[in-house]
């Protein structure tokens, strides 16, 4: 235990109201509204449950976002990620779903002692890789993050990458016309 | 007290907003009972104050003064954060929209683009509300609700896409300050930058009525086939937020429709612009969704999704291709 006097906290609760201890506190908040939803996404027996849990998350990632000083980014996240994934997931949850209730699954004996083991192991990849890894330095700001610093170098800098999503999302499309008119003719 | 200050400004425009969303999702209840009233030769409400002027407050005592029921088989979660997250949305998108040049809560570069963001979220309120409630007509609506906002995005997406072409910017206050002087300026009478500006404007106007369940296309809370929708569970002020919620929703997209295509707090003479010129533009804007609630019958399911799929999505697509071949071709002369 740590010795704690009255200079200690009134030292500690000045440093909150600073510049730096409340962004500090904004963070830790964007931090917890990530975990309580990944937390909530994972553990719940419910489907359309876990997409309102991943949906929570994604916007805390927004945040996070926001915070770093990329509100384009932010805002794509939550347009694209919450309003447009999380809805087509569940419009698929209910598609496929008709029943709400037995979601148990098989349970296996061996469930828990592998699942801890595949968590020790993960913690401790993840410790080593925390303490040996050579980290690069903190990369500088290459631009204001700014809507017309994203267009330019989309556009002159990433532009190869661009015309490939974009030849991916064409396939994505003309997949699913294939599918769906496949599934037309049968009928 | 300064009222530019950062913290200050931000609690005011946040007091302000909420308090202007719930002003209107009231009176404009009553507006919509009003107009019913008198398109079907009835009176509307009478009774409390003059001209029922007082109906919202009674309406809204009685609803807090209901028990917030939560029904057994529901998923209690699901069926409590449904509310909160039609609402908030709405809220958040109220503090970028410019009411004049300088009474804007927060002008930010990318106003357009997080007006649109939370819209996004609305529909997952709407989805989880239906689903959480475990009733069959709220299951359906919720599926309805669904297929209608993915159907209806994507062209109003498309036709605000090509107005952000034109102004090349996603500043609202930016839009509007583009269409500075007499109404021919405005983007709706804009012909030299794009052919169909006025096509556009009904596009986008019919996309705003589907996106925020406005008869004809209320198919999510047809009263005769679902009784109320993804709603029917809900009782007292779970049910007044959601009320609350789709007034805000039709408030902003009214908005919208004024910022992008009406010119904004623009006078139409080019004098004495201000915030009033906005309100008066955005209620005539709502009378005229409430116009066409009470004319017009609700269309059948698949009309609706037809009408997007078959016809908007296309008008959209060619309204896209025509801009910018307009704006290359002014580059080149």
């Amino acid at each position: 235990m740590i010795p704690l006097t009255l200079a200690d906290v009134i030292y500690w609760f000045n440093a909150l109201f600073t510049a730096e201890g409340l962004a500090g506190v904004v963070f830790l908040c964007m931090m917890a509204t990530v975990v309580a939803g990944a937390v909530f996404a994972v553990t719940s027996a419910r489907l359309i449950r876990s997409v309102t849990g991943l949906a929570l998350c994604f916007i805390g990632v927004a945040g996070i976002y926001y915070f770093l000083n990329s509100p384009f980014v932010a805002l794509m996240e939550i347009l694209i990620y919450v309003g447009a994934v999380c809805i087509t997931i569940s419009f698929a949850i209910m598609l496929a779903e008709p029943r709400q209730e037995d979601q148990g699954g098989r349970k296996n004996a061996m469930l828990w002692p592998m699942s801890a083991g595949a968590a020790v192991l993960l913690f401790w990849g993840l410790t080593m890789l925390a303490g040996k890894a050579q980290w690069p330095a903190i990369p500088t700001r290459i631009n204001n993050g700014s809507l017309e610093d994203v267009g330019i170098s989309l556009l002159t800098t990433y532009s190869m990458v661009f015309e490939l999503i974009s030849l991916v999302l064409l396939v994505a499309i003309i997949g699913s016309i294939v599918l769906a008119r496949a599934g037309r003719s049968k009928t | 007290m300064n009222l530019q200050s950062e913290p200050v400004w931000l609690l005011v425009s946040l007091v302000a907003v909420i308090a202007f969303a719930a002003l209107n999702a009231a009176y404009l209840v009553w507006v919509e009972r009003k107009g019913a009233g008198h398109i079907q030769r009835r009176i509307g409400p009478k009774e409390v104050g003059p001209f029922g002027l007082l109906q919202p407050l009674a309406d809204g005592a009685k609803l807090m003064s209901k028990q917030l029921l939560v029904p057994k088989g529901v998923d209690p979660v699901l069926f409590k954060v449904a509310p909160i997250l039609v609402l908030v949305p709405a809220i958040m998108s109220f503090v970028t929209i410019p009411f004049s040049e300088t009474l804007v809560g927060r002008d930010i570069n990318l106003g357009l683009l997080m007006i649109f963001a939370f819209a996004s979220v609305n529909v997952l309120g709407i989805l989880i509300g239906g689903w959480g409630s475990r009733n069959k007509y709220a299951v359906i609506s919720a599926v309805r609700a669904v297929s209608q906002n993915i159907a209806y995005e994507v062209p109003m997406l498309v036709i605000v896409l090509s107005i952000v072409m034109v102004s090349h910017t996603l500043n609202l206050n930016e839009i509007v300050r583009q269409q500075a002087g007499f109404f021919w300026h405005w983007n709706i009478f804009r012909l030299d930058l794009s052919l169909l500006m006025p096509v556009s404007f009904l596009v986008f106007f019919v996309c705003m009525l589907a996106e925020t369940n406005r008869a004809p296309f209320d198919m999510a809370e047809a009263e005769s086939e679902l009784i109320a929708g993804a709603f029917t569970e809900y009782s007292g002020m779970g049910f007044g937020v959601f009320f609350m919620g789709e007034y805000a929703n039709i408030v902003i997209g009214c908005a919208l429709a004024v910022i992008l295509f009406l010119g904004g707090w623009q006078c139409p003479f080019g004098v004495a612009s201000g915030w009033w010129w906005f309100l008066i533009k955005l209620y005539a804007l709502i009378w005229s969704v409430v116009w066409i609630r009470w004319t017009y019958p609700r269309t059948q399911f698949y009309g609706l999704l037809n009408l997007s799929w078959k016809i908007l999505i296309p008008i959209a697509f060619v309204n896209l291709i025509l801009t910018s071949a307009q704006m290359k071709l002014d580059n080149l002369f």
